[in-house]
């Protein structure tokens, strides 16, 4: 046995002593491609919605929260899965998160919200990572889809134009800013941190509508 | 014999009742569909969102919304109307406040939070939908009957 592995050893230590450099290379190259297809299959697969709701905790809580939102059943049949929300498109971005996931297979092996009474007890902890999250990266995940240079302000109702033409348009605010608990309900949330809890903000008046054209072309200016 | 005549008449006359009654009765709301048959329930549509305030049609009328309100969280932990009308976010919102009756308990307290009983806002304010009327209604308010009573600008109308 041990006389076997040690003779494995020297193959692996030195292998082009024993196989030709071509048939090393050949053979790396098309090891590597198996490897990267397999990670990434690996990975695209726990971004499946059955992945996600395998589990009871997503499924019981979350998951059964979102069925009845805009996001889920809807005249048009695009739906957002939790991936497209919960998880960046973007390949560097989506491998951290996936590492810092790990930390929630920690929580599902220990059992940190396995009943419903748990989940509640942190849900407010949760949401506060998400909203961070969403905050930090200037709510990317929203507008992979809902791009504000698509957007038709005149199919908007006046309340969502007023606030999209000034506070999205220069980029004071961001997506999940206002939009808390569109998707999952909401916990109970300290007062000061609500939707509407956003510091400094003020409904534009009327005056400051007929204004927002300049400031939408100023803020489109500032992203070219 | 005349007492089993008459049976036989009253259950003649029941018999027919009973064969007629599905297409006799008239119910507006299902229209000319007769009761044992399924009616086609009109399609869905999107709620008002104007934002224009419509006018009480009686005192004491609680205003109805002009928003669209699909999917409005109202539970223990958060209430989505309160997150822009009440009376302390009105000034970031600019909606219309909660009246201030509606901060006070049955006790008569004042409270500085909208009372318990008062906190579910769609049980008398709903959302309206752009439909006719299935039934008529030829309600008019007190002020538009009486000009007297709270001047004639009501009653021009």
């Amino acid at each position: 046995m041990i006389e076997r592995i040690r003779r494995y050893w020297t193959i692996i230590r030195r292998p082009s002593v024993h196989f030709s450099l071509g048939a090393l290379t050949l053979g790396g190259f098309i090891g590597g491609i198996v490897f990267w297809g397999a990670f990434n299959t690996a990975m695209e697969f726990t971004n499946t919605e059955t992945f996600c709701t395998g589990c009871h905790e997503m499924g019981d809580n979350v998951f059964v929260e979102l069925k009845s939102t805009i996001h889920y059943t809807n005249r048009s049949g695009v739906r957002a899965m939790c991936s497209n929300c919960h998880v960046p498109h973007e390949w560097t971005v989506k491998i951290a998160r996936k590492m810092q996931a790990s930390k929630e297979v920690w929580a599902k092996i220990f059992g940190t919200v396995n009943t419903q009474e748990k989940f509640r007890a942190h849900r407010l902890e949760l949401a506060r990572h998400e909203w961070a999250r969403f905050k930090a990266n200037d709510s990317l995940e929203c507008r992979n889809c809902h791009n504000y240079e698509y957007m038709d302000f005149t199919r908007q109702s006046v309340r969502a134009q007023n606030m999209h033409s000034t506070y999205l348009a220069n980029k004071e605010k961001t997506c999940i800013d206002c939009h808390k608990g569109i998707a999952h309900r909401l916990p109970y949330i300290p007062p000061g941190e609500a939707p509407s809890d956003t510091p400094g903000q003020v409904v534009p008046s009327e005056d400051s509508r007929v204004l927002a054209p300049s400031t939408v072309s100023v803020a489109t200016d500032a992203a070219r | 014999m005349t007492i089993r005549c008459l049976l036989w008449a009253l259950g003649l006359v029941t018999s027919l009742a009973w064969a007629e009654s599905p297409t006799a009765v008239v119910d507006f709301t299902r229209g000319p569909v007769p009761i044992p048959d399924s009616t086609r329930p009109p399609l869905l549509r999107n709620a008002v969102n104007d934002d224009a305030r419509r006018p009480r049609n009686y005192d004491w009328q609680p205003p109805t919304i002009p928003h669209r309100v699909d999917g409005y969280q109202v539970d223990k932990n958060f209430n989505k109307c309160l997150d822009c009308h009440a009376r302390a976010k009105t000034d970031f919102s600019q909606a219309i406040p909660v009246s201030a009756t509606h901060y006070i308990d049955r006790s008569g307290k004042v409270l500085d939070h909208v009372s318990t009983r008062r906190y579910f806002c769609m049980q008398c304010h709903v959302a309206q939908d752009p439909v006719q009327p299935l039934v008529g209604n030829s309600f008019r308010n007190a002020a538009a009957l009486n000009p007297k009573v709270t001047g004639t600008s009501q009653a021009k109308k």
